[in-house]
């Protein structure tokens, strides 16, 4: 799922319409498009809009509208790790708030955003349904229950020694 | 002979070292010469002892936790896989009453068997139901369900043989059964523990309903939060395939049925039923205006049944054992069980399926134990993120439909969320709002703009700023809110704040130097 070579500028055409191809038989296939897409390109990189709307006989406008409304879509590739933190009500009961604080303040970045050395997205995410061991995060694919600051510093540096 | 030891691979217990516990038990038993055959189960739902061990013997399955991978070496070393004492031992695992206590009907297989295991599956009495509904035909089957009392168990708790009774009746043609399983409410975690422990229930119900109301295909629309969930569902459809439970000739009936597993992508309001249908179809999850209904016009605008994931689970056990038995369970309006799950601030947290009808306080002092603070439970939110606020006053209300709409609550999915008295209720009101912003579609204005104007105020009460002005300002555009948004979203965002401003006025007024 690592986006850190994802192409910033064109896109490679052939590779996008490959994945149209593989859905094109479906009922309303385009969110299942746009996932492979982000899962082979780290994100839905703008310049494959267009692509995709010209394959399916649909408006720039209409994909456009698409990517933009759904929070999991991303045009921009994400830092080499995701970590998505849970903000909603149950994580919020049992501390969440001071865990966003700490880990806003440790990576000097605000959810949404990615640090300068492109070695982390941090990212709100409203549910994991975690919730009978809040607070949750979700580090890529791997999921954490029961955070703790200490257990958040534990996470982020073992994988910052993984990767170096 | 090998001791089979059971290590459950659901997403909760993940979180809190499963696979870690599993790895090192296999890694240990070699070490050590133990002949063991370790099996992955869901959940049983205790997730304070997660992740919970058993190891299956003559006495029953002898339950360790919570065994964290730390754990390990000392438990074998102390003779875990003959069920011996251990400070971490909590003994047969279905005797102990925070289980033995409950009344598990959808969830009687989670946590007992491997949720891709068929045979189990088929052991513990699964597909009684679908072959039963073969055998009675589409009217008796509808008539089953509604005889039953069941209602939705996604929040609306709209009777559910009703609703398909209107999909049968619709002029010929294709029809659709559309699995919500888009679970985004705070709190609720019953349809990710059902698919991730029983997923062959969910299908099984899905095609019961697909032979009542005529339908050949069906949709999961499965949230992508639910990664784990996603993999096991998948497999299960698949498997479900190849032992015909699904496709052309379901259990040589000749009827024919098949489900496609779909993922959203991070939109609250996907849960919501049009919404997820317009997301179906490939497009921005923006509400449609009702009528017609999705019954009527549905998915690709042919007639569809949408259900939540609990509710079509459910069905199979109601087919199997009859709908008189499954309406013994429960009170007045509100038949059969509902699984409860227990959130937030709690100490013992997890999943408690039992007869409408337990209050608020029993749920919250004999299963859960308490806040996990230690410090008294202040107010609960129940139904998810546009639910009401409870104060202690209101504890005693029974978990059911009527009861809690008398006091202006809900139930939802059943989602129940502890907070203690730290909790300031003028940022949850806050919260409310900021949430409802985020996840508004934007089609109607009362939800689009009401709460981001909702969040302001709150603010603005927050610094004691013109304070009785803007609560009224609040007051009023939730009550433009409630009337006049065209879904839930917008319609209900407002049942968070003023309960709060009416339970907790103290927290609205003690910031600030304004008055």
């Amino acid at each position: 799922m690592s986006g850190a070579n994802a192409p910033a500028g064109p896109v490679d055409e052939s590779r996008i319409l490959a994945i149209v191809e593989r859905h094109r038989h479906r009922d309303g296939p385009l969110l299942e498009i746009l996932h492979e897409v982000q899962g082979a390109l780290g994100c839905v990189p703008a310049a494959a809009v267009p692509v995709i709307a010209r394959a399916l006989n649909l408006s720039r406008a209409e994909v456009h509208g698409v990517v933009t409304f759904y929070h999991h879509f991303r045009s921009a590739p994400p830092g080499r790790r995701v970590l998505r933190l849970c903000r909603a009500e149950s994580c919020q009961a049992a501390g969440s708030r001071a865990l966003e604080r700490h880990l806003t303040g440790r990576l000097g970045i605000g959810l949404g955003e990615t640090t300068a050395d492109g070695r982390i997205t941090l990212e709100a995410v409203y549910c994991l349904g975690l919730c009978a061991c809040s607070p949750a995060a979700m580090l890529d694919q791997e999921v954490h229950g029961r955070l703790t600051p200490d257990r958040l510093d534990a996470l982020l540096d073992a994988g910052a020694k993984v990767k170096a | 002979m090998s001791t089979r030891v059971w290590v459950p691979r659901d997403a909760g217990a993940l979180a809190l070292g499963a696979e870690a516990t599993a790895r090192r038990l296999r890694a240990e038993a070699r070490a050590t010469g133990a002949d063991i055959e370790l099996r992955r189960n869901g959940s049983r739902g205790l997730y304070w002892l997660e992740p919970l061990v058993e190891v299956e013997g003559a006495a029953g399955r002898i339950a360790y936790g919570p065994v964290t991978e730390r754990e390990v070496p000392d438990l074998l070393a102390a003779g875990m896989l003959q069920g011996a004492a251990h400070p971490l031992r909590i003994g047969p695992i279905e005797q102990h009453p925070w289980l033995a206590t409950q009344q598990r009907l959808t969830f009687s297989r989670v946590g007992r068997i491997d949720p891709l295991d068929l045979g189990a599956w088929r052991a513990e009495g699964g597909g009684r139901g679908l072959a039963r509904a073969l055998e009675l035909g589409p009217e008796a089957t509808v008539n089953e369900v509604v005889e039953s009392g069941l209602r939705g168990r996604g929040g609306a708790a709209f009777p559910t043989g009703i609703k398909w009774q209107t999909v049968q009746r619709q002029p010929p043609g294709q029809r659709y059964i559309a699995c919500n399983a888009d679970e985004g409410d705070s709190g609720t975690y019953s349809d990710r523990m059902l698919m991730e422990g029983d997923p062959f229930a969910l299908i099984e119900g899905m095609a019961i309903a697909g032979i009542a109301v005529g339908a050949t295909r069906g949709f999961v629309y499965l949230r992508v939060e639910y990664p784990h969930a996603f993999e096991v569902l998948g497999a299960a459809i698949a498997a479900a395939r190849a032992a015909g439970l699904l496709g052309a000739d379901l259990l040589g009936s000749g009827r024919s049925f098949d489900i496609e597993l779909r993922l959203g992508a991070g939109a609250y309001i996907c849960g919501e039923e049009t919404s997820m249908l317009e997301s179906l179809e490939g497009r921005r999850g923006e509400v449609r205006v009702r009528p017609p209904l999705p019954a009527e016009k549905g998915l690709f605008g042919a007639p569809t049944v949408v259900n939540n994931v609990i509710t079509l689970a459910t069905v199979p056990g109601i087919l199997a054992g009859g709908a008189a038995a499954y309406r013994e369970f429960g009170q007045a309006r509100s038949r059969g069980t509902l699984p409860l799950q227990l959130a937030g601030n709690i100490r013992r947290g997890g999943l408690v399926e039992r007869a409408f009808g337990l209050t608020v306080r029993e749920l919250l002092e004999v299963y859960g134990g308490g806040s996990a603070s230690g410090r008294p439970i202040r107010a609960v939110q129940i139904g998810g993120p546009l639910g009401a606020y409870l104060p202690a006053s209101q504890f005693d209300t029974p978990l059911e439909y009527e009861s809690l709409a008398a006091i202006g609550a809900m139930l939802g999915h059943g989602g129940v969320v502890a907070f203690d008295d730290t909790v300031d209720m003028l940022e949850m009101a806050r919260y409310a709002m900021e949430f409802c912003a985020h996840e508004s579609c934007g089609k109607c204005t009362p939800c689009r703009v009401g709460s981001v104007r909702g969040a302001e105020a709150l603010d603005r009460i927050g610094r004691g700023e013109d304070r009785d002005r803007q609560i009224a300002l609040v007051e009023e555009l939730c009550d433009t809110m409630l009337q006049a948004s065209l879904c839930g979203l917008g319609g209900m965002a407002p049942y968070p704040v003023l309960s709060a401003m009416k339970h907790f006025p103290e927290d609205f007024r003690r910031r600030g130097a304004g008055h």
